[in-house]
């Protein structure tokens, strides 16, 4: 679909590494050009007119965040990307609100970014970490997490999509789960924002985090979307210009209201303008026919694998546009170099999870991860790559 | 080199390579090479005595780039003074690099001496390198 909105799918490549970054189409360019050509300037002030158009523009963003995600615009906080707004959940909120022996559960499918914060701020006050067993296809349930939960839960911290096994979480009753548990409920929406509708207020989240760039939009901005209770609570990381209301040599000071208070400093103004962009564009495709299209894919590439001797899938049963696999004997970088022969962009590695591989019992895969603009000839091509894979090493020696 | 030549000599390397696995032993040095713009994950351990190198030992996941360059690497080095492993090493670097260097010195080795014509395999090919030379630094650390 839409494959024509995207300038890098001129060239003759298959672009199999959504789960990394996506592509641009030309209206999100235009949109970052037209703002460095004909209306460069800061935010905060509007008294000249390239000011005024910014400020509409960048102010406005707020308000598509909250219609795409279903939340108040005051509660979207602008980041520098999922990492970011991880980060300002762990040490601007937890560390506040958190003490000794609380327990936060987590699972080893996790990305590092939803797992490093938490194990410093374990080390900081001694919270304590709890990974939930996975299932047998390497999935979270609600059945396992509620096994985990004790009286001293006090935070469940998950990716509504994971990056390697791509399975969607029920975060409906896992959100619900905690709201009537007295949980807070943290969601990393890196991989589920760009890939499926997603519903902040309707899901019982009080954080979700995601980045721009992983849905058409540029790269440096992100998206932390937290309940307005909770962010009047929470402590900013960064503090300076932008973010004060005034202060004094004395050290009288006041922080300027939500959620301008977290954003110190020039934010990245050009960037969250073309996100603004990407997602009013997304939605004009939809999000259920963006996922709707990926599974098909998915399924019509698990299909013809099927046949194919030597490759092991990882995740057959996920509901997503990501697949994690191996040639047998074959090292996940070896096969990525070999696919770039047919220029066909794929990821080798742990991709970020460091800990999946106690639980898979294999460190690097290769994963195809699909977007709305790659179509069965894309998949019909890795297919074809992967049946002459016999010959990998002439190609990759 | 021809190619099949080449290629044969990587693959034996890679399927069956030289001193894979580690043992338990603190008179060795250590390290563990990652790279930045790769996945390959690698640890090393050797040993030196009376300036000779008389072990070096390796496991982990790598590409079949970086294990065969490794297990080629640790043929050629045991039995090596330290002085006569650094000019291998400095050689083979510059042969990766493609700069000058002495064929001589640097056997089955020369079968990278293209790599450079793929310049995201030019680190695998290094990693033993890097391995290699962090130990002899530390060794130097210690001596001082
Ligand atoms: C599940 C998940 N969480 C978080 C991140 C971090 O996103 P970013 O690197 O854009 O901050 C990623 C990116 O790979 C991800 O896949």
């Amino acid at each position: 679909m839409h494959r024509e909105d995207f300038p890098m799918l001129k060239k003759d490549i298959i672009y199999f590494d959504n789960g990394a970054t996506t592509l641009k189409p030309q209206c999100v360019i235009d949109s970052v050009v037209e703002y460095m050509t004909n209306h460069t300037s800061n935010i905060h002030r509007g008294d000249y007119d390239a000011a005024v158009i910014t400020n509409k523009l960048y102010d406005n963003v707020r308000n598509i965040v909250s219609s795409f995600v279903n939340c108040d615009s005051r509660e979207v906080i602008y980041t520098s990307g999922a990492t970011q707004s991880l980060n300002m959940v762990v040490f601007g909120y937890m560390k506040k609100h958190l003490k000794k022996g609380d327990e936060v559960l987590l699972n080893k499918a996790e990305h590092a970014s939803n797992i490093l914060p938490w194990i410093i701020l374990s080390k900081q006050i001694g919270i304590v970490i709890k990974y939930v067993p996975l299932d047998n296809n390497y999935e979270l349930t609600l059945e396992n997490i509620k096994r985990c939960v004790t009286f001293k839960t006090k935070v469940i911290s998950l990716a509504q999509i994971t990056n390697v096994i791509g399975d969607v979480r029920d975060v409906y009753n896992i959100g619900k789960f905690c709201h009537e548990n007295n949980i807070l409920f943290n969601v990393d929406g890196a991989q589920s924002v760009p890939h499926m509708r997603v519903d902040f207020k309707n899901c019982y989240m009080d954080f979700l985090s995601f980045s721009g760039h992983k849905m058409c939009g540029p790269t440096g901005v992100g998206i932390l979307v937290g309940r307005y209770e909770l962010l009047e609570d929470m402590d900013p990381l960064c503090y300076g210009g932008g973010m004060n209301s005034y202060f004094e040599e004395n050290g009288d000071y006041e922080l300027k209201s939500i959620p301008t208070r977290f954003e110190a400093g020039t934010t990245p103004i050009a960037q969250v303008i073309g996100l603004g962009e990407a997602i009013k564009y997304l939605m004009k495709i939809g999000m259920d026919n963006i996922h709707e299209h990926e599974m098909k894919l998915k399924q019509y590439l698990l299909d013809k694998v099927k046949d194919i001797p030597n490759i092991i899938v990882y995740n057959t049963s996920s509901n997503s546009g990501i697949f994690a696999f191996n040639i047998d004997g074959v090292f996940a970088q070896d096969t990525s170099i070999y696919l770039n022969s047919y220029n066909i962009y794929v990821r080798a590695g742990n991709h970020c999870a460091k800990e999946l591989k106690d639980e898979i019992n294999i460190k690097n895969t290769v994963r195809v991860s699909m977007y709305f603009y790659n179509n069965y000839n894309d998949v019909d091509r890795l297919v074809d790559a992967l049946r002459n894979s016999k010959d990998i090493f002439k190609i990759v020696l | 080199m021809d190619n099949d030549l080449r290629r044969e000599i990587i693959m034996d390397n890679y399927n069956d390579p030289m001193n894979k696995g580690l043992i338990d032993d603190n008179s060795y040095l250590k390290t563990r090479t990652s790279s930045e713009s790769c996945i390959d994950d690698l640890s090393f351990m050797m040993k030196i005595e009376n300036n000779i190198i008389e072990d070096i030992r390796f496991d982990g996941e790598a590409c079949a780039i970086s294990t065969s360059a490794t297990s080629i690497m640790i043929r050629i080095l045991i039995g090596k003074t330290v002085d006569e492993a650094k000019k291998i090493l400095n050689n083979y670097k510059n042969m990766i690099e493609e700069k000058d260097y002495d064929k001589n010195l640097l056997g089955e080795l020369a079968v990278y001496d293209s790599i450079s014509k793929q310049p995201n395999r030019k680190n695998c090919a290094l990693l033993p390198n890097r391995a290699i030379n962090n130990m002899l630094e530390e060794l130097n650390k210690k001596n001082n």
